[in-house]
């Protein structure tokens, strides 16, 4: 008895420190700055975004010689504001990247589960699917598909969610192997429970932790990705301001020293994919102990 | 032994198989393949042209035996921008990509395996909490944005590196360090936690016990150990490298396979496309065959255990 109310306020106090012990602010308020921006961008952005005036064309930045307040971040080579289509900007990256690790997440873990818990052939074929497609480079197989079937922000969302739902139907499937072997599952089959029953009710809200660790993972990897892709011009198409197409025009200014062009966007898409894969190391300590050796 | 090495080469070919049907199915399935097939602003009449000579009337199993039959003669089909066949203009450039993949390699190797080792020695020090950061900015800033402020100090400012192109060995740190940088930071982790393994294990507790200088039971019998599974990754990152060099080698205008692809989509040149991702996921389903019989033969419990 002693020992017990004594082992209490030893193991609990610490414990809601410990559970705030590295907790990740900057990246959170980084990432709620950039969802804030993206959201109200309207209000917020100071010209439109994809019309410029061809008089004001390659101003710097306000504090270099030549610029002026008129254009905080300067303008590009069309003549249209930087800081408005950095702001434009962070709405395509926020939503491509949220939707699109939301399709892969929802067909991944959809496909994990039913692989995993219904086993036999249904498993296998699955399982060499997954295999196969995660052989396949992931940009490689991006840009593929986008000569398939065009560029346009829909698509894109479809295409990174077709290359990326493997990762999520291993990583699940393997949680549902385990999970399978449990007593409330056999409870479940005892109790009379349909298939897809047990698979809805009971495995699912088990392995959502891991989806979501695995999703915020993800959003760093699919932001780059959509990044290459608008970069390499098979992205979102133009005019749209994505920050790999600013980064693309930006490449053309780069060798007369017109660094804003190429510096800005570049730093935008770093402190998100930052933010982003910092934030998903804390939950993945935090919410998931199996998956600490990933 | 035999048995399990026949059924990894089963697997893989199971693999290769499904590689080319999804390729397959998706040009087939997600619109008219005829119109991929025939360049930019063709007429009518040469859609039709075409569709009969590729079959694409035909039904589909036919198509995909004749899309196998060509594959199996090393027949991708012809470039339109170059006129010649892909596959030739393919093997015409992976030596560049052999070369970058081997320069990326090299560099991230050299950084990657002494800043892991140090992170493990001095672990939860200084030393490696900066390994953590290196390798969190390792795997956070993506290649281009590397590539492009590289060109952006060497380049512009500095003037000491040329921007772009190849032919010296000037041409290749640039873009070796801006590939190899993401795999500096995947080596560094891998050689990080292997390290801690091994020095956990039992006889390194007897080569300290022993009194052996700590430098010797670092250097020899723990490094040696340690760096097994580093070089596997290695093996594996090289193929990787030679097929996801496209946005580097975009903005170095290096001649390699990714150069290749990133013309391939803006000349909309489709066959090229196609090839690229299919060699490309064929070449990682072969390299992967081949680690897994390699690790059977080296390591009697992985055959058993299959």
């Amino acid at each position: 008895m002693a020992m017990r109310s004594e082992a209490v306020p030893l193991t609990s106090r610490p414990d809601i420190i410990k559970g705030l012990e590295g907790f990740p602010l900057v990246p959170i308020l980084i990432l709620f700055g950039i969802a804030f921006v993206a959201i109200f961008a309207n209000v917020l952005a100071p010209y439109d975004p994809e019309v410029g005036k061809l008089a004001a064309r390659f101003r710097p930045p306000a504090w270099q010689v030549g610029g002026s307040g008129e254009y905080l971040l300067g303008t590009d080579h069309l003549g249209r504001d930087v800081l408005s289509r950095l702001i434009f900007g962070a709405r395509v990256s926020m939503v491509v990247g949220l939707t699109a690790v939301i399709v892969a997440g929802v067909i991944g873990t959809a496909l994990g589960i039913v692989s995993g818990y219904l086993g036999g052939w249904v498993d296998q074929v699955i399982m060499r699917i997954t295999d196969t497609w995660l052989a396949l480079p992931a940009l490689t197989f991006a840009i593929f598909l986008t000569a398939v079937v065009g560029p346009s922000e829909m698509n894109i969302v479809i295409i990174l969610g077709a290359v990326y739902w493997t990762r999520y139907a291993r990583v699940i499937r393997g949680e549902v192997l385990s999970l399978k072997e449990r007593e409330f599952v056999r409870l479940a089959i005892v109790a009379g429970c349909s298939k897809g029953t047990i698979m809805r009710r009971h495995i699912l809200p088990n392995v959502l932790n891991s989806a979501i660790v695995l999703g915020t993972l993800m959003l760093g990897v699919v932001i780059v990705t959509e990044a290459s892709l608008s970069f390499l011009g098979v992205g979102v198409p133009p005019p749209k301001p994505a920050w790999g197409l600013m980064l693309a025009d930006g490449k053309k200014g780069l060798m007369v020293g017109y660094w804003w062009l190429t510096v800005l966007p570049g730093t935008c898409i770093m402190l998100m994919v930052l933010s982003a894969n910092l934030l998903g190391d804390w939950l993945r300590v935090k919410l998931d102990p199996q998956l600490r050796q990933l | 032994m035999t048995r399990y090495i026949i059924r990894r080469i089963g697997y893989s070919l199971l693999s290769l198989f499904l590689l080319s049907l999804t390729i397959f199915l998706f040009v087939r399935l997600t619109g008219d393949p005829a119109m991929l097939l025939v360049e930019p602003g063709a007429s009518q009449a040469d859609i039709d042209a075409v569709r009969q000579r590729f079959g694409l009337d035909e039904p589909l199993w036919v198509q995909y035996a004749n899309f196998m039959a060509s594959l199996a003669q090393g027949d991708l089909g012809q470039s339109f921008y170059y006129r010649t066949p892909v596959f030739e203009l393919y093997l015409s450039r992976l030596p560049n990509s052999l070369l970058l993949a081997l320069a990326a390699m090299a560099f991230s190797l050299l950084i990657g395996i002494p800043s892991g080792i140090l992170a493990a020695v001095r672990v939860g020090r200084f030393w490696d909490r900066a390994g953590k950061v290196f390798s969190l900015l390792g795997l956070s800033l993506p290649s281009f944005w590397v590539g492009l402020v590289l060109i952006l100090f060497f380049s512009v400012y500095l003037e000491w590196l040329p921007s772009s192109g190849s032919g010296t060995a000037l041409h290749l740190i640039m873009p070796a360090f801006a590939l190899g940088w993401y795999f500096a930071a995947a080596h560094m982790r891998l050689t990080r936690s292997s390290m801690l393994e091994v020095l956990g294990s039992e006889y390194i507790k007897l080569a300290r016990i022993k009194g052996l200088p700590e430098f010797r039971v670092i250097g020899k019998h723990a490094f040696k150990n340690a760096l097994i599974p580093v070089l596997t990754l290695a093996g594996i990152n090289l193929v990787i490298m030679i097929n996801v060099a496209v946005v580097v080698e975009t903005v170095f205008a290096w001649p390699g396979i990714g150069r290749l692809l990133y013309e391939g989509i803006t000349f909309r040149d489709f066959p090229v496309v196609q090839a690229v991702v299919l060699l490309g996921g064929g070449m990682i389903v072969v390299v992967n065959l081949l680690i897994d019989i390699l690790y059977a033969v080296i390591d009697p419990r992985i055959r058993l255990e299959a």
